[in-house]
């Protein structure tokens, strides 16, 4: 890669505008195609048969009587994908959540499946296939798990990351610890210490658009995967991977989304239809219903958190410490790692400890979820710093502001920071017009802070130059929120062209280089960066074209504002070449003229947001209503700032949602009761006011506009800002996630008892 | 010479150092020097360690240059949303 990523601080003409987005009319008329839209010729409709039991051995499977059902073309067990992960113990968990091998691990662990002519002919031999199980105890709960007496769930993880080798395996298959100073110390010099503990339920991304692909598999090895997906090349790697396929064999095109939010970032169903098509010999449909999106993909981790914060009575924090204990499903994780990085990291701290526990438990595998981690453990952070300052006196923003972590801060999970926008989200908050705005009765008013790192990976951008002077952009980002919109515009940044003659879209896994998926808060801040190499590829081609037009050296041709420039006292009669001009002429000066970029968008800058929030609650019936909300976020620097806007609506309208009503209910049976929209309560609009943004731009210095991630963080403070403002309005500190009205009323009695 | 600080889990895998001096000029060097002196990185490495260099987190550009006198920390590579 030869290419400086630097921030340059140049003037922009396209970035920072507000164009429609390419993919908009289509979207609005009905026309894009999810990934339940796509359609063969001879496809057949898949289905899955999945467990009833929370924890169970699957002594045997029965297909006879359903392969014999007229209309069935395959039935498949874990038999028909046998293991090749070779080692690679995070595939084989992705294999064996796709299909259980020996035993099922949740309430909709897949155990068969099958395709068939049509959907009631799949449903009737789902009921002809005979499992006979071992039914096992089970447990859902995070702190029982973590018992020595509850009943264990892999026999064969044994506790990473404590100082002895433990003798006998666990629930709990790693601890990690993060931190620096000494809290002991630091505790002793405070003069007002908070200690509380927190429990947060499981929640799903909600994603509108449930888990859809159609898999087509040829005699001749090759195949073929439409897909709805955050990532289709690394769909690809891992379908690849799990049945045997040569990657250059298997070609993945991605659907528009209908959201993701982390969830869709590994292979779920999709292995499943890539068997079932290769058993049949045609194309396998499979579509997920909401219970089974519900039950078998994508939730986060349910949490239990202990918090401990001192401070002196000026107000500055001497130590602090917590313990993270997260769900992960019945799988190994890294999620309570990622709280116990992300906890505190908004602060200036001289003496902080965390320590993360990860639990297993029957329950669907954790998967992420926009800011993985961060929001559960900034909920039980800012509601200990809220707490805290309250008891020493002290306006909760000035407290955190005098606290706040700045450039040459150590971060709490080791590094230390580079230019960094805490601090400005924090004053732009004391400063909003929303904090000095009136309540009425039974309103409270809750302010909180939210990190996350952001990240990068490979990416490949193509740039294809027609003879029209037009522009095709192919991306390999699955474009989650605008992207193609943003990288339109800094394709038209570079090149000095309008938006509107530069067309961008996704390109298939054939198409172009392998992408890391859209995760991490990275489609734009990766793909721009390899947009803006590509166009710069590009920009040379196009000045040794009008060289050869003009018959002068290439160092004498310059590019401004969309043409080639001659420059040097010779060539000053020479008027400039524009972009379609030397477009037009391609043919007859050595052919297309592309630019093409390969590289690894590393540098990718961290990011921190301010939210406010104000909650009306009923006391009598504990419900609750957002009254208004303030999103401020860093953006580093917002190439479509609508976009941007959305994203922090987004993040905060499923904070909400987390925050006051959506949770995973499990029955004594370990069987998920509420797996509905119905039951599972996600804030629809009319449970929202306009949620109102204030953009950032503290530039990233690793990026050539200062472009940061924008995705995450914002879903990080919502819960403890609702948790701080639902507090302050019922004058009880609420530590249980969501806030639903039970909750509220049974913590109204609860101090009403004392 | 570069001081490197191991944090979170990777120090198990140093026999419980969290700090370890090591020459060398890239990311590149540094994971091999790691590898050969303490085999137990290899495959916490070939899983994925991030680096972070004077604060800045870099997770796959293993060509990066370790300054003179850097900060160097290795963080798990983690998952995002």
């Amino acid at each position: 890669m030869n290419f400086d990523p630097r921030f340059s601080g140049r003037n922009f003409t396209s970035v920072g505008t507000r164009p429609i987005r390419p993919d908009g009319v289509d979207k609005v008329t009905g026309r894009a195609r999810y990934g339940a839209d796509f359609n063969m010729a001879g496809q057949l409709v898949g289905r899955i048969l999945r467990s009833p039991h929370a924890h169970a051995v699957i002594r045997k499977i029965d297909t006879s009587k359903a392969e014999k059902l007229a209309g069935v073309k395959a039935v498949i067990t874990a038999a028909d994908l046998p293991d090749l992960t070779d080692g690679d113990t995070a595939m084989y968990d992705i294999l064996d959540n796709s299909m259980a091998r020996k035993k099922a691990l949740y309430d909709g662990h897949a155990v068969a499946a099958v395709a068939a002519i049509d959907a009631r002919t799949a449903r009737q031999a789902l009921k002809l296939i005979e499992v006979e199980y071992e039914v096992l105890p089970h447990v859902t709960d995070v702190d029982e798990a973590m018992k020595h007496s509850a009943p264990l769930i892999n026999d064969a993880i044994f506790t990473e990351g404590l100082e002895e080798k433990p003798v006998k395996p666990s629930n709990v298959c790693k601890r990690t610890q993060y931190g620096h100073g000494d809290v002991h110390q630091g505790f002793a010099e405070a003069d007002m210490i908070v200690e509380r503990s927190f429990k947060t339920e499981q929640t799903h991304q909600g994603y509108i658009e449930p888990h859809a692909c159609v898999a087509s598999v040829n005699a001749d090895g090759t195949a073929d995967l439409w897909v709805c997906t955050q990532g289709h090349f690394v769909y690809r790697q891992h379908c690849a991977q799990l049945l045997g396929l040569e990657v250059s064999k298997l070609r993945v095109t991605s659907s528009e989304i209908g959201g993701g939010f982390g969830g869709k970032t590994h292979v779920w169903a999709e292995p499943v239809a890539l068997a079932l098509s290769r058993k049949a010999g045609r194309p396998v449909k499979l579509v997920m219903t909401r219970e089974e999106v519900f039950r078998a993909s994508g939730p986060t981790s349910a949490t239990s958190i202990d918090v401990k914060i001192g401070a002196k009575k000026d107000g500055t924090i001497t130590a602090a410490e917590a313990t993270l204990r997260y769900t992960c499903g019945p799988y190994a994780g890294m999620w309570a790692e990622i709280g116990a990085m992300t906890a505190f990291a908004c602060y200036r701290l001289e003496n902080v400890k965390t320590v993360g526990y990860e639990v297993l438990v029957n329950r669907p595998k954790t998967a992420a979820y926009r800011a993985p981690s961060a929001p559960m453990a900034a909920f039980a952070v800012e509601s200990a710093v809220d707490e805290l300052a309250k008891e020493i006196g002290m306006d909760p923003v000035e407290f955190r502001i005098k606290n706040a972590a700045q450039e040459g801060t150590r971060a709490s999970y080791g590094p230390v920071y580079g230019p960094i926008g805490i601090g400005p989200t924090l004053e732009a908050v004391k400063n909003h017009p929303h904090m000095k705005a009136p309540l009425k009765a039974n309103q409270g008013r809750g302010m909180a802070c939210g990190f996350w790192f952001n990240f990068g990976g490979q990416t490949c951008t193509d740039l294809n130059i027609g003879m029209d002077g037009s522009v095709s952009l192919a991306v390999g980002t699955v474009d989650v929120g605008g992207s193609r919109a943003s990288l339109s515009l800094v394709a038209a940044e570079e090149l000095g062209i309008a938006y509107e003659h530069v067309k961008a879209v996704v390109a298939d896994t054939s198409s172009l280089g392998y992408n890391d998926m859209t995760d991490g808060s990275r489609g734009t801040f990766s793909s721009s960066m390899a947009t803006i190499s590509a166009a710069r590829n590009a920009i040379k081609v196009l000045r040794e074209r009008a060289a050869q037009m003009w018959d002068i050296p290439v160092d004498d041709v310059a590019w401004e504002k969309g043409h080639a420039v001659a420059k040097g006292a010779t060539h000053g009669n020479l008027a400039p070449l524009s972009l379609k001009e030397i477009a037009a002429q391609s043919g007859k000066t050595g052919g297309p003229i592309a630019g093409h970029s390969e590289l690894v968008a590393d540098g990718a800058g961290v990011s921190f947001a301010t939210h406010i929030c104000d909650i009306e609650v009923d006391p009598e019936t504990g419900a609750t209503r957002v009254i208004r909300y303030t999103v401020v976020q860093d953006a580093g620097k917002a190439v479509h700032p609508t976009y941007v806007e959305g994203q922090y609506q987004g993040g905060a309208a499923q904070g909400i949602g987390w925050a006051l009503n959506e949770e995973y209910i499990y029955g004594k049976d370990g069987r998920l009761q509420n797996p509905g929209f119905l039951d599972y309560r996600i804030p629809v609009c009319s449970d929202l006011p306009m949620i109102d943004t204030q953009i950032l731009e503290i530039p990233n210095p690793n990026h050539p506009y200062g472009v940061r991630g924008v995705g995450e963080t914002s879903i990080v403070p919502p819960l403890a800002a609702i948790a701080n403002a639902v507090s302050n309005a019922v004058g009880v500190r609420m530590t249980h996630i969501p806030m639903s009205p039970p909750r509220i009323l049974a913590a109204l009695e609860a101090e009403r008892e004392g | 010479m570069a001081q490197v600080t191991l944090w979170g889990s990777l120090s198990a895998a140093a026999g419980g150092r969290d700090k370890l001096d090591i020459e060398a000029k890239d990311i590149r060097e540094l994971f091999r020097k790691l590898a050969e002196q303490y085999p137990a990185f290899e495959p916490l490495i070939d899983r994925g360690i991030a680096v972070a260099i004077d604060g800045t987190i870099y997770r796959d550009t293993w060509s990066k240059e370790l300054p003179p006198g850097a900060e160097i920390f290795l963080l798990p590579r983690l998952a995002g949303g």
